[in-house]
């Protein structure tokens, strides 16, 4: 095994685990329809990115972060749906790309680099990884609690904007890295599918969390090698086995309910 | 005479340029059951989260001593978490600190549940069931002051009857002070020390359960004609 290809596994590996957690605590916010809007949102800051010569990750970060930001006060302010403030988000990221990002190099925003990540971006993907990993885990009780009922919440002691900012943060940060690595297309599948999977195998919230991190993982190395196998690109080649290992999920799921 | 422990004076709140509660001023004393009746839309449930400082106000509320707070809400059902993979387990373990498993299964027997149903998916369950769960989730954290929102909400006759007698008995033993929302009359009678009556023109009332629930207060605060019966 190369080096390149084991500094690509690691980090998929990591970017992958994150984003499946991450899935979960935002399916059950109603909130993983969020992710590709987010990610899609992510393209000024590519486009800007390659059009100046800095980091994509550099460029897709800010802007992911005003995007959720966006969403979380526009849903305040209207009550409307988050999927109808989502579409908008969506058609408003891609269509401002589409006026700067030279089309000749779209693909790199699209579908990521994962399989020509160095070795710093790999450090800096795995520091970030654990980092938003830790923050997920000490919000996600309280932030169940606040999706069954807020007021609970803040009777158990919970403050209730400072959870959501960090919230806010931490998808930033994981779609941001998934942008870089694997493109945006990819990365709201990242974070939508393992949790879905995951969902329709658990009854408790352990097993819904671990499964969701295995669903993530595994798709995550299984797409690399099968993309090195038939010469395929590798982002597509992800979501392809994480749909596979979701259809797995539905036969399984009478057994559990 | 118990000393008391809320005071509120002059309240008034107001929510999307309506006025909700107006004027209301009223106490409570330590220890004691208070019913808040009225018809839908009079303003009990903004009246408790009022007192419970999640609401806007003008006026004052005035607790004399820092006291926790145990909260029942209005409309918390089975359905809200019927999309969650949660187990009854997994719901008590959100709480803040997790409370341990024998204690668990001692306040779920405590409101009429087996322990088995800790496994159970909490979305699963019936509406009282999961009703009684909520109960025992509130009472676990030993609160000395209890909202509860319309708590029987889905709950069988008999069922309600447990957890209102239920909560009299631990109110009693530990001197808690309990704020009721409820639309059942004979509850109000049974256990109630003092009734506050709100209705939907902003007018107020506060007394003994007999004082408040005579066919001529009932008719005004419903607007209807409404027949209680006193049980012996």
């Amino acid at each position: 095994m190369s080096q390149q290809l084991i500094i690509t596994l690691i980090s998929g590996i990591f970017i992958s685990g994150v984003a499946g957690y991450l899935g979960t605590l935002m399916l059950s916010k109603k909130m993983s329809v969020v992710a590709g809007p987010l990610a899609h949102l992510a393209f000024p800051g590519a486009a800007l990115a390659l059009v100046f010569g800095f980091n994509i990750f550099l460029g897709v970060f800010p802007f992911v972060i005003i995007g959720a930001i966006i969403i979380w006060i526009l849903e305040k302010k209207t009550k409307l749906p988050l999927e109808n403030l989502a579409a908008i988000i969506f058609a408003g990221g891609v269509g401002s790309a589409l006026l700067f990002l030279p089309i000749e190099k779209a693909e790199e925003a699209l579908v990521g680099n994962i399989m020509n990540i160095t070795l710093v971006e790999a450090l800096v993907v795995i520091i970030l990884s654990i980092i938003v990993f830790y923050v997920i885990n000490k919000l996600y009780q309280k932030m169940i609690l606040m999706n069954i009922n807020e007021d609970l919440a803040i009777i158990e002691g919970t403050n209730v904007s400072l959870y959501n900012l960090l919230y806010l943060l931490s998808i930033a940060v994981v779609v941001a890295l998934g942008v870089y690595l694997v493109g945006g297309l990819i990365t709201a599948a990242l974070i939508a599918v393992p949790a879905a999977s995951a969902k329709n195998i658990s009854r408790g919230l352990f097993f819904y969390k671990i499964s969701a991190i295995i669903f993530g993982i595994v798709s995550t190395i299984a797409g690399i090698f099968v993309s090195l196998f038939f010469n395929l690109s590798a982002g597509p080649m992800i979501i392809v086995c994480g749909v596979m290992l979701f259809l797995f999920s539905i036969v399984f799921r009478r057994q559990v309910i | 005479m118990n000393k008391i422990l809320l005071e509120v004076k002059n309240l008034n709140v107001v929510l999307d340029n309506e006025r909700i509660i107006e004027n209301l001023s009223f106490q409570a004393v330590e220890g004691e059951i208070l019913t808040i009746l009225g018809p839908n839309g009079a303003g009990k449930s903004v009246l408790l989260r009022t007192l419970l400082g999640f609401l806007p106000y003008e006026g004052s509320i005035v607790w004399n001593q820092k006291l926790k707070v145990g909260y029942l809400p209005q409309g918390l059902n089975q359905l809200k978490v019927k999309d969650l993979p949660l187990t009854v387990w997994d719901f008590f373990v959100l709480k803040n600190p997790i409370p341990k498993k024998d204690e668990i299964i001692q306040f779920l027997n405590l409101v009429g549940l087996e322990k088995e149903i800790l496994y159970k998916v909490a979305g699963h369950l019936s509406g009282g069931q999961f009703q009684r769960m909520l109960v025992a989730w509130v009472l676990i954290s030993h609160p000395h002051i209890l909202f509860f929102d319309e708590p029987t909400t889905g709950i069988d006759i008999g069922g309600g009857e447990t957890i209102y007698s239920l909560l009299h008995t631990i109110s009693k033993k530990e001197n808690l002070t309990l704020f009721l929302v409820t639309h059942d009359l004979n509850i109000v009678y049974k256990y109630s020390n003092n009734v506050l009556c709100l209705n939907r023109k902003g007018h107020s009332c506060l007394g003994s359960p007999k004082e408040i629930l005579s066919p001529e207060n009932l008719e005004q605060l419903f607007g209807t004609e409404i027949k209680f019966y006193e049980h012996h």
